[in-house]
């Protein structure tokens, strides 16, 4: 005899999931926003500093992206409050550790972004008299954005799918949810395929949105 | 002539490493003259026009734009103005380039208020109007609202006029205008440049277009190397192409187009 699917026990728990992808979206979402303000004046600085500042951020950058996320969270959540005397919920405390990793990659976005945009705009720029810094709000910011949308949009993406690494430290989520009705009903197969769907649905419907938007604001040349 | 040079050039220098671009540039623009450099490429025309608004920072010699020098405190290769003495005094010459340089996200009619509301501080209202005024002065009163990858190259380059004029710029710099447009195009933006040197524009012009450099401008100037080879009025140049051997195997090339 093989095994029987039932995903009756599944649907009776299922506000366990709705409620964790929600959750999920929010810590993306947070993340991204927070991260992408991280990135953004990290890659300003970036380009408009000399050696020692960039080499600092840098170093930023490599530390978050040679470090697993799940370490991260375990320092932030477990490793920090002993050290630091400080305490503060998981939740906070995994929003502030998936932050600083998307500022991580965005400063390398931002960065290349920034970079691409046409030195031609900035002497137009410059010849009509802008000051740096309006040449920076009104030539290099919205040239840029247009430019790294892609990659903001796989970033919020992995983000999403980041958020899955929330359930080690019992932040309610989906992949949490998901554990939650496995450990009270062992339907293992029902409840991981469900969850699955429901990262891919949700993941999809993400993806889509963000492209919508990106032929909305697509460079022309 | 009486008047004080509007621009002043003199001994002008300017090294990219170790390679000589200008190698002392005297040269001299009047209120309401239409001064044309030609020559072959590499000889250091759009070097020069660059200086004028110190996109590039020039080396030695100076230049002065109504007697305050560029760029520079006081003396070339000196103390740099600040950024926002800068801006302000790149406000005063416009500037047109060979890539138009049009900002893709801003419309035609954004790209000429930019500088409008943003440097001379004018008012929404006031800058649309003068935007719009200009863009019906060159042929685009129809394209106001188009973005700049809705236009040709010469609709583009006559917002890149448009845009420049508009700030109502002491000199307007203009930078092979037409070296990257479609022959058939080249004349709707030379005639649009035609116009504003009747109406007394003061431009510095470099330019591949010698028939137009002939009949435009009030004196041409010829530089090769990095130095002027010869200048003077259009006839006046064409008058030593006999005792002017390099200014003769340049001018032969475009033989063809001139007579």
């Amino acid at each position: 005899m093989g095994y029987q699917l039932s995903f009756n026990q599944i649907w009776r728990n299922f506000d366990k999931l709705t409620n964790g992808v929600i959750l999920s979206l929010e810590l993306a979402v947070i993340a991204i926003l927070i991260g992408a303000l991280i990135g953004l004046a990290l890659a300003v600085i970036y380009v408009s500093s000399g050696r020692v500042v960039r080499a600092i951020i840098s170093s930023y950058v490599e530390f978050i992206r040679n470090v697993p996320l799940l370490l991260l969270v375990y320092l932030a959540f477990y490793g920090l409050p002993t050290v630091v005397n400080l305490a503060y919920d998981a939740s906070t405390s995994f929003i502030a550790t998936l932050s600083l990793y998307a500022g991580a990659y965005l400063v390398e976005v931002f960065r290349s972004g920034l970079e691409a945009v046409p030195k031609g705009l900035l002497d137009a720029g410059k010849a009509m008299g802008l000051t740096p810094w309006q040449r920076l709000l009104y030539v290099r910011l919205p040239t840029m954005t247009r430019i790294t949308l892609p990659a903001l949009s796989n970033t919020f993406i992995s983000l999403f799918k980041d958020t899955s690494i929330a359930s080690v430290i019992a932040v309610p989520e989906l992949t949490w949810g998901a554990q939650w009705i496995n450990n009270r009903t062992f339907r293992i197969v029902e409840v991981y395929a469900v969850t699955t769907v429901m990262y891919l649905v949700t993941g999809y419907a993400i993806l889509f949105g963000l492209r919508l938007l990106e032929r909305r604001f697509r460079v022309e040349r | 002539m009486s008047a004080t040079p509007l621009l002043q050039i003199a001994r002008l220098t300017k090294s990219f490493g170790s390679n000589q671009v200008l190698k002392s540039v005297d040269l001299d623009v009047t209120a309401g003259e239409v001064v044309t450099v030609i020559g072959p490429s590499g000889g250091g025309k759009t070097t020069l026009l660059r200086c004028v608004n110190f996109l590039e920072a020039y080396d030695g010699g100076s230049i002065k734009i109504d007697g305050r020098e560029v760029g520079y405190v006081d003396n070339a290769g000196g103390r740099k103005r600040g950024e926002v003495d800068l801006a302000a005094m790149r406000a005063e010459t416009g500037m047109v380039f060979q890539s138009f340089n049009l900002f893709p996200h801003l419309t035609a009619e954004q790209n000429v208020m930019l500088g409008l509301q943003r440097v001379r501080k004018k008012p929404l209202k006031e800058a649309q109007e003068i935007a719009r005024h200009w863009l019906d002065r060159v042929g685009l009163a129809h394209k106001t609202k188009s973005l700049p990858y809705e236009l040709s190259g010469g609709q583009q380059q006559r917002v890149g006029i448009a845009r420049a004029v508009a700030m109502d710029p002491k000199i307007l710099l203009l930078d092979e205008i037409t070296s990257a447009l479609d022959p058939e195009l080249v004349n709707e933006v030379l005639d649009v440049v035609r116009k504003l040197a009747t109406d007394g524009m003061t431009m510095l012009i470099v330019t591949h277009e010698i028939a137009f450099a002939r009949d435009a401008s009030h004196r041409i100037i010829f530089m090769t190397d990095g130095s002027v080879s010869a200048h003077g009025k259009p006839d006046e140049l064409m008058a030593q192409v006999a005792s002017n051997e390099r200014l003769r195997n340049f001018l032969s090339r475009f033989s063809a187009a001139t007579h």
